[in-house]
């Protein structure tokens, strides 16, 4: 009952935070109540014995992607373009789309079931082996690094690549870099009325002035 | 930069307890919850605290562009090479068990080591992002 009223209490934390953020237009505001949407989702995760979930939703979510998320406003507007058009159709498509989900939950079985689908086809096998099989408490664990450690190596990739995707977009312009190019484009631009080749390196160029 | 004085004595005495706590995610996932993607990203915030009030070149001074690219590498290249070892010693790709021969040793082992390769390539991964983000933005502020 105290977990239900909690659990009620969240959710409607939840939209109301979901409103808020598309009410306002100030960028900041909305980074750091997407902040607050994470840290309320991971006490839901808690309230649903998720912990592992809980945790990586409140280092991941709330923690780590509002720095980052600052970090990159760095580079737009502080503020939202208030949109002049009202475009009908949209509005009835969201609306159509909502009812139809709304539909799609009616069939979804009942928070907690023990006979929904999805608590019957591997998981009994693993609650069951984890600790007596393999000797480790944490079923999470288990699931994630031994039954699962194919999918968990793909992860790890995948992160390791979405890295490498953003240091070679950002770091690769570094200041010395940018430095380098633009001295080059000066001496470049300074060499073309003089030489008559104008695909001369910047040393010819220097050499002449 | 931050010169305000809170900022500098609250960042120095969180910097070592909070790695401290990753270094618990990372190393009791087996018994609690946590593991080596929750304690790849709380060690990262250590230091991102570090570099956000004393600048991004003191940040870099403790982990070097260089060495951050390299620690990238290495855990994907752990986390691979248990599942080599694995097949070297006569198992499948990934099966813990054949590493010492017993469930036992053999489970506890592999996925220790697994999850230290997950944490090290996230803690740099989220280092990375946070210094190629920052590291542009401040180039811009001096330009």
């Amino acid at each position: 009952m105290v977990s239900l009223v909690i659990d009620i209490f969240l959710l409607a934390l939840l939209v109301l935070i979901a409103v808020m953020v598309v009410r306002t237009g100030r960028l900041y505001a909305v980074i750091v109540m997407s902040g607050a949407y994470s840290l309320t989702s991971a006490a839901i995760f808690v309230n649903l014995d998720a912990v592992d979930v809980a945790f990586t939703e409140a280092a991941v979510g709330a923690g780590i992607s509002t720095v980052l998320f600052l970090a990159a406003m760095a580079y737009i507007p502080a503020d939202e373009k208030p949109s002049q058009n009202r475009n009908f159709l949209a509005g009835v498509i969201c609306i159509g789309a909502g009812a139809l989900l709304l539909v799609a939950v009616m069939d979804l079985p009942f928070l907690g079931d023990a006979m929904a689908p999805v608590h019957q086809h591997v998981a009994p096998r693993y609650l069951a082996e984890s600790g007596s099989a393999l000797h480790i408490p944490n079923v999470v664990t288990t699931v994630l690094a031994s039954y699962r450690g194919f999918d968990t190596l793909g992860e790890t990739i995948v992160v390791f690549t979405a890295g490498l995707g953003v240091l070679m977009l950002l770091a690769g312009t570094t200041r010395t870099k940018r430095v380098k190019t633009d001295n080059r484009k000066i001496a470049a631009k300074t060499a073309k009325p003089n030489s008559a080749k104008p695909k001369s390196g910047p040393k010819t160029a220097r050499t002449k002035a | 930069m931050n010169q305000n004085p809170v900022f500098r004595v609250v960042a120095k005495i969180l910097f070592a307890p909070i790695i401290m706590f990753g270094l618990y995610v990372q190393f009791h996932g087996d018994f609690g919850p946590g593991g080596g993607f929750q304690a790849g990203v709380i060690i990262a915030a250590a230091f991102i605290l570090h570099a956000l009030v004393f600048g991004l070149q003191a940040g870099r001074k403790i982990i070097s562009a260089r060495v951050n690219l390299w620690m990238m590498v290495l855990g994907v290249t752990i986390y691979g090479a248990v599942g080599i070892v694995s097949m070297a010693k006569g198992g499948l790709f990934l099966d813990y068990t054949a590493l010492t021969g017993s469930v036992g040793s053999g489970q506890h082992i592999g996925i220790l080591v697994v999850e230290f390769g997950v944490g090290l390539t996230v803690t740099s991964v989220m280092l990375a992002l946070f210094h190629a983000f920052a590291g542009f933005v401040e180039d811009r502020a001096n330009d």
